[in-house]
Parts: structure tokens; sequence; C-alpha cells
């Protein structure tokens, strides 16, 4: 069981890879607003063209 | 908005239906409009123009999806071309754009009109419409939209006429620094959230391996190796996350307040270096699993109180932008011609002394000044109270903040912002929120002696377990406070309050702080203004009696006379149709001091008051005296229509009470509240409003100026019962903000909703009923909560202080306890319609 000694350490650095991934997405704004995203999502993308300057993240 | 709500509904009925629907609106088609050539038809050219951009852009997608939406539709709206002209000055582009690194310009606009999936589709298809801007993202909450455009291509008045021709007027999102303020304050609260739930997670993990191993037996290296590994993890959750309690508590000791942190802080204290000496000492237990999950369970439930909170608040904030901000400025052109002089349309903020300025019938004042030009009548019914207006000429001075009716008016500016009269005022409301009491909530109350009993307990327990074994005794004694903590209470109390402000916020009541609530259950001391919150506050037909037909006819007249009860009628009746053959029949319309004559064909029209028609000899049937009085009941003044010698019609012209207002103070008084009104307006007047709304001569101060509302409510203040003041006006907010309670009814001026605590985004006292019925109802849950949550803690105590709770005791009850709060808190609150009816019941 010494293999835990390992182990722990390397769930705990996964761990800390989540947790800085969602500290960056808060600082990005992904959290500010959690009302509109549910409704763009429904929509069709029928124009590529448009849908790249869509993807754009907000300022 | 409502105006906009309600004008589609008007607009159908009056004119006759054709069977045919506009294909942008839905609304029906006036007969007029119907094109039998054509497949689309259009209730107006608005309408019809936002179709053509519409499917011009390819964009027909946007009708399929509102109807599947089933959203309710609206009319095209274009906005006014002078106050798009706005949107291209310098001090617009120096206060609300920011200039992006590539050269591109953002801004955000508040939207009218925003309120489904297909409005979100259609805003954010922008840039197809007007070419040059980049992106457009609406935040559907706030009703805002982001744009980035390029000013080489586009101009932002262009975008906002776009957007105005699809049917959202834009509007410059004010307030912007104070919501950037909120979001940076919710984007830190999320960052310890995230933090205190990954350790959280992974110290319960740990926890799992050492509960097994108190059962099955684990080797010592291994034990040691997650204890110290749960010191780290927990540490961290303490120091980082868990530091806003700490922060907490301190402030609450310097300022020898009780606050709920006080106890939770002295948990995580006691727990935290206990179980760190533990894990060095190599003996005892810890407890940072119990630890690391209450920080994070505390902050879920704080972070979702503030959710709500901010959503008040910003709500309330992004209001003030739909009040104006711009006025016309005449500039004189350089050439000294006489006629060079040109209208431009600044900011309010870019207003100097001595500037001249345009002011149109119906607008705000933006400033204090002098009338240099034009003849009209002001309404400060916002500033002072008054509800009559005030005829003003040249030479007159006239305040910021008063709105203009009759005609168009050129001021001379003689202050502007803090040297106005508003401005002082708003100076004043400053001086009455710093000055405010704290309020001190029940729980904050509750916790101050929670803290001496635990200690108490404390104490004895140690002292009785020190007799046999000093180890054991501090063993025992961490062990009690950790499992005292308040945890339930401080995670129930929040989401039960911000349960209730999402109801409440559906209902249109917006509350702005929490501890308002609080206040609020109890019965207090409300003082009520009068002109916009027991009265509607403008001038408006009220009522009619007599033949419908002669409505136009009526209108026709009264459109010759500037008095405002003359344009209030002009206003309810202008907008319908009269015959030519009946125009023809309309002549010699004369205008008299109070009233107005016209020959009919053959017979003598005559509008006016019941003096008009006495000197003219004309008698007024005692039949007619039963509808008079009830009129006048409600504040209204009676305006008469004879034909010859015999009154035909009747016009209930007034500011009159709102229906609701009797049966919401009459509530009120039932659950013990002492109801008194306060207004700036005349006795004779304030006496028969009091009278409509059942209030006694001595609960009424009339002509009250606005710093003497201000010493009435602080005269009050500082006592058991709470001082709620109720009001709309300029004049009320220097009130509304020392107030224990600042209340702001809708239709409010700026001021008054930045002072208050509540905003009642709807007309009518009944919001301030249910408000309160909220807050007595939210002091249910929360007492039970308190029950619970208390009786959890005793018999947690109980077994501590015999020596029976382990770490694995702790981490079963207290999420078990948790549990049986937060369903409590969830549940409890009933709806407050559900509760005005059981109250009606008893009864």
């Amino acid at each position: 069981m010494t293999v835990l000694f390992i182990v722990l350490p390397i769930a705990l650095v996964l761990a800390a890879a989540g947790l800085a991934a969602f500290l960056w997405a808060v600082r990005q704004g992904q959290y500010d607003d959690l009302d509109t995203p549910p409704y763009r999502m429904i929509f069709d993308d029928d124009e590529p063209a448009l849908h790249k300057t869509q993807q754009r993240s907000s300022p | 908005m409502t105006q906009a709500a309600y004008k589609p509904s008007a607009r159908a009925s009056s004119q006759h239906a054709t069977g045919c629907t506009c294909s942008h609106c839905g609304l029906t088609v006036p007969k007029g409009m119907v094109d039998a050539m054509r497949k689309q038809q259009f209730c107006c050219m608005a309408c019809e123009s936002a179709y053509e951009v519409i499917h011009g852009c390819g964009l027909d997608a946007y009708y399929r999806l509102r109807d599947k939406a089933a959203a309710e539709q609206r009319q095209a709206k274009p906005t006014d071309a002078q106050r798009l002209s706005a949107f291209d000055s310098d001090k617009f582009h120096e206060l609300y754009v920011r200039r992006l690194d590539d050269g591109l310009c953002a801004t955000d606009l508040l939207l009218e009109g925003v309120h489904c999936a297909a409005c979100v589709w259609l805003i954010e298809k922008l840039p197809r419409v007007v070419p040059g801007v980049i992106e457009a993202r609406l935040s559907l909450r706030e009703a805002t939209v982001r744009i980035v455009w390029d000013p080489q291509r586009a101009e932002l008045s262009q975008i906002a006429k776009a957007l105005g021709t699809l049917g959202y007027a834009a509007h410059p999102a004010r307030g912007g620094d104070k919501r950037g303020v909120h979001l940076a304050e919710q984007r830190a609260m999320l960052v310890r959230l995230g933090v205190a739930g990954a350790l959280a997670g992974n110290t319960m993990l740990l926890a799992f391996a050492l509960y097994t191993g108190m059962f099955g037996g684990m080797e010592q290296r291994y034990a040691e190796f997650f204890r110290w590994i749960s010191v780290g993890l927990g540490v961290l959750s303490l120091a980082w996350p868990g530091r806003v309690f700490f922060q907490g508590a301190w402030a609450a000791l310097r300022t020898r307040s009780p606050h709920l942190d006080v106890p939770i802080a002295l948990a995580l204290g006691v727990g935290g270096v206990a179980g760190a000496v533990n894990v060095v000492v190599g003996r005892g237990d810890i407890y940072f699993d119990s630890l690391t999950v209450l920080v994070f369970l505390l902050l879920v439930g704080r972070f979702i109180q503030y959710r709500q909170q901010r959503r008040a608040d910003d709500a309330v904030g992004l209001l003030f932008s739909l009040t104006p901000s711009h006025c016309r400025r005449v500039v004189h052109s350089t050439d000294g011609d006489a006629d060079g002089e040109s209208i431009e349309s600044v900011p309010v903020e870019a207003l100097g002394l001595g500037d001249l300025i345009e002011v149109r019938s119906g607008e705000l004042l933006p400033a204090d000044g002098v009338v240099v030009q034009g003849q009209a009548s002001v309404i400060a019914a916002l500033i002072t109270g008054e509800s009559r207006p005030v005829p003003i000429a040249v030479g007159d001075r006239v305040c910021a903040g008063a709105r203009l009716a009759g005609a168009t008016l050129r001021v001379r500016v003689s202050a502007v912002g803090e040297a106005s009269r508003v401005g002082k005022l708003m100076a004043l409301v400053q001086r009455g929120m710093s000055e405010k009491p704290p309020i001190i909530a029940l729980t904050d109350r509750v916790a101050g002696w929670f803290v001496c009993a635990v200690s108490f307990i404390a104490l004895v327990v140690f002292v009785a377990w020190s007799v046999s074994d000093v180890a054991l005794a501090v063993d025992h004694t961490v062990a009690l406070l950790i499992v005292a903590c308040p945890c339930a209470l401080g995670l129930a109390t929040p989401l039960g309050l911000a349960v209730a402000m999402g109801r409440s916020a559906r209902r249109d009541i917006l509350i702005k702080s929490a501890a308002a609530l609080d206040r609020l259950s109890k019965p207090g001391r409300l003082l009520i203004d009068k002109t916009g919150t027991v009265t509607r506050g403008a001038m408006r037909v009220e009522a009619w009696q007599g033949d419908m037909a002669l409505q136009p006819l009526i209108a026709e007249a009264e459109r010759h006379a500037t008095h405002p009860i003359a344009r209030a009628i002009v206003e309810a009746y202008g907008d319908q149709e009269l015959a030519a053959a009946q125009r023809a029949m309309l002549c010699d319309i004369r205008v008299d001091r109070c009233g107005v004559s016209a020959r009919l064909g053959q017979g003598q029209l005559r509008i006016g008051s019941r003096l008009y028609l006495l000197e003219k000899g004309i008698a007024i049937e005692v039949s007619h005296g039963k509808q008079v009085s009830d009129w006048s009941g409600l504040g209204c003044t009676t305006v008469y229509v004879a034909i010859d010698d015999r009154v035909v019609a009747m016009i209930a012209v007034g500011d009159a009470v709102h229906e609701d207002a009797k049966a919401s103070i009459d509530q009120l008084r039932r659950w013990g509240w002492e109801v008194s009104m306060l207004t700036g307006d005349e006795r004779a007047v304030a006496m028969q409003v009091g009278q409509a709304i059942g209030l006694d001569a001595s609960a009424i101060a009339a002509g009250v100026s606005p710093e003497q509302k201000l010493e009435v409510v602080t005269s009050r203040l500082g006592d058991e019962r709470a001082v709620v003041m109720v009001g709309d006006g300029v004049n009320d907010a220097a009130a509304l903000a020392s107030a224990d309670v600042g209340v702001s009814v809708s239709g409010g001026a700026e001021a008054s909703m930045a002072a208050a605590d509540v905003y009642l985004a709807r007309p009518g006292l009944s919001g301030l009923v249910e408000l309160i019925a909220t807050a007595r109802n939210s002091r249910c849950v929360i007492r039970r909560c308190l029950c619970v949550s208390f009786s959890y803690n005793a018999l947690a105590v109980a077994l501590a202080a015999a020596g029976l709770i382990n770490p694995l005791v702790a981490a079963v009850l207290m999420p078990a306890s948790s549990a049986l709060v937060l369903g409590l808190a969830m549940h409890g609150q009933r709806r407050p319609r559900q509760d005005l009816e059981t109250q009606g019941a008893t009864r």
C-alpha cells in the first residue's frame, strides 16, 4: 500500500488542476451571466460565417 | 415600460377590428392600413420598417423562434431622432464608451422590451443588420447588450436606431461602476466557493479513509500521512476561503455588535488550532472534515443570498438609465446672424452655468434656472410633493427635476449638479445613509448570547473534566466548541432570505437589503408620502359619465386650452377619430378662465368647472351631486359638459387615490402598524386624500418640506418600533435614506430609488402589504430554523459534555441538522398571496 504515498499527491495535483480551471473560468467572466447562455445554445447554427464572429469571448 | 404595455391594448380596442393581424406585432390592423394586394399587413409604419429590416437581412427565423417561445409580441417603436444624436456626442463617448486595444469601441446599452429567447437571437444577429458592428452579446437578466463596433464603419447612433427599429429602445446603461464592483465581488465569492468546495471534498475523502481505519484498523504510518494531508488542506481552507468569517467576527468584536460570525469563527479557530496541535503531537482527534465542509456550506448560503440582493440592486440601478440623461442646448452660431442658432443634444453632465436650454412639454428640467422665453406650468410633484401644476412665466425660477407641462420653455441655467436644489437634497440623502444605524438581524442578536452561553458551558465542562484528567478535559472542551457552531443556522438564514427575496422579485418587489425584511416583520411606524404613493401622481381623467360620442368633440375643444386639466382630457380622448362633419360643426372656440365654450351646430357647448357653468346660468341637477361627491372623495375635480343649458356629461379629473390604497392601509393597521401621511401638498388636498384612505386628521402632516420630512423621520428613530418611510419623490429621498427601512414606489425619482432599501416596481400600495407579509413569513421561517438549529446544538453540546462525541459523530450530526434546517427554510416559505388569504380567512 506504499503506493498511497505517490497516488495521493497525484490525486491532489489533479484536484488542483480542476480548481485552477474553475478559477480561470471565473476570472474570464464565464459565470457572470447565467441566464442567457441556456437560450443561446438552442439556436440553430445556420450561418457558419456568422458563428465564427460570435465565438469571440466577451471583452 | 408600463405605458408601453398598456398602449397596444388601447389601440386594439379603439380601432375597428378587420380580422387582419399585423405581420410584425400581431395586433389588429386598422382598416385604413389594410393593403389587399400584399401578403404582409402592418398596423403602423414602425412595424412595417421593423419587418423590412428583419426580412431584408434574412432573419425571418426570428418570427419562428418567437412563435415557439409563445412570448408576448411587441410593437416596433422608433426612437426619437433628437435623442439618437446624443449617442454620438463626445461627452457620451467619454462617459459610456470604452476603447478597445484594436481600435474598436465597446459600450453597454439597456434595452426596453427584451423578454425571451427570440430577442436574444435577434439582437445577437445585429452584426448582420448594421455593418460595422462586430459583436452584440445580450444579458437577458439585466436586459443589457454589450456592443463591440468599429467606429470607422458605424456610428453608435446608427446602432441605437437599428435597435429601436427592431423594437428595442436603447438607453446608455448607467450605474456601470456599481455593477462592476458587484461583478468583481461576485467573482471573488465564486473563487472562495470553488476553493472551499475543492478542499472540503478532498478532506472528506481522507476522512473516509480515517474513519474506516477507526473500525478496521490502519497502519500507523498511513494514518499519520492522511492526518498530515488533512491538516494541510484544512488549514488552507480556514486561511483562504474561511478568512471571511474571522474578518467578520473581528469587525463585530471591534464595533461591539453581535454577529453570527463570532460563534462560527470561534468554532473554526478552536477546531483548527486543536486539530493542528493534535496532528503535530500525534494523538487526539482532528475535525478538519467537518470544518472544511462547514466553511463550504456557509459560503454557499452567503453566495446565494448575495446574488439575490445584487439582482435587486442592479435592477433598480438600471432603471436609472430610463430617466432622461440628455437635454437640448441652444447654441448660437458665431457669424452673428440673428437666426443662426441651433439646438444640440448634450448629456446633462455637460451643462454649464449660463447655458441656454430648451425644455419641451412633458420633459423634466435638467437643471435649476430662470425662464427666459415661454410660458407654461411646472409640476413639481417629485420635488415638493405638490400635485397641482404651478404656472410660470419669463423671469420665474424653476428647479431641476420638475416636469414641464403645456409649452416649450427656454431656460438660462443657474445651477447644475450638486449646486442645484436636487443636488443639495442628494447631499442630505448621502448623510442620511451614512448616519443610519446598522440593523442587527434577529440571528445576529441571538448569536450574542449564544456565544456567552457556549463559553460558559465550555468552562463548566472543562473544570468538571479536569478534576479527573486535564488532557481529556481539553479534548472534550474542543469537541464541544466545534459542535456548538451554529452552522445550520448560518446556512439556513441566508437561504431562507434569498428565497423570500427571489419570490418577491418575481412579484415586482425588489429588496436590496435582507436586514430590511427583518425590520419589516414587526409592526412599527409607517410614514407614507401622498403624491405618487397613495395617489397616482399626475392629473388624468379618472371617470366619464355621459354619451361616449361626445368625447372626441370635447378633446377637440379642449385642445385650445393649456390648463393641465384640459391637457389631461386631450390626452385621454384626443386620439379618437373625429368625423369631418362633426369637426365642421364645432366652431368659434373660446377659452375662458375656468372653461371652454364653442358653438356646436345649433347649440352652445360649454366645458368647465361648476363655477363656470353657474356663471353662465346653467343649473346643475341634484342627481349629479352624488356622483360628484363620490369623485371628490377620491380626490378628483369634476369637469361639467353642457349643451345649451343642460349638463350632458361629467368628467372626473384628478390625481386619484389608488384603488387598493384603503384596503392596503386597513390591512397594515390590522397587523398593528401605525400609519401616518407626510406630504408637501396643501392641507385641503391632503385631508381629502386622508379621508379617502381612512386616516385621521392627526395622522396627516401637510405642507412638509423635504428637510422637515427628514426631521420627522429622525425624531422618531431610535425606538424599538421600526420607522418605515414610503415615498416616490426626490423630496422623500433624504427621509427614505435615514428611516429604518425606506420603500420607494414605482414611477419615482431616481434619487428615491437609490436611497431606499426596497423598490416596489408596480404602482399602488398592495406591494407594500405583500412586502410586509413576506417579511412576517420569513421571520416565522427563521424562528423555526433557530429552534431546530438550537435543539441540535443542545444535543451535540450534551453529548460533548458527556465525552461521547468523536469526529465521526460530529460529521454525521452536522450535515443531518443542516439538511433538516435547509428543508425548513426552503419549503417553509409560503407564497405571499396565500399568506394574505389565510390571514383574511382567520378574521
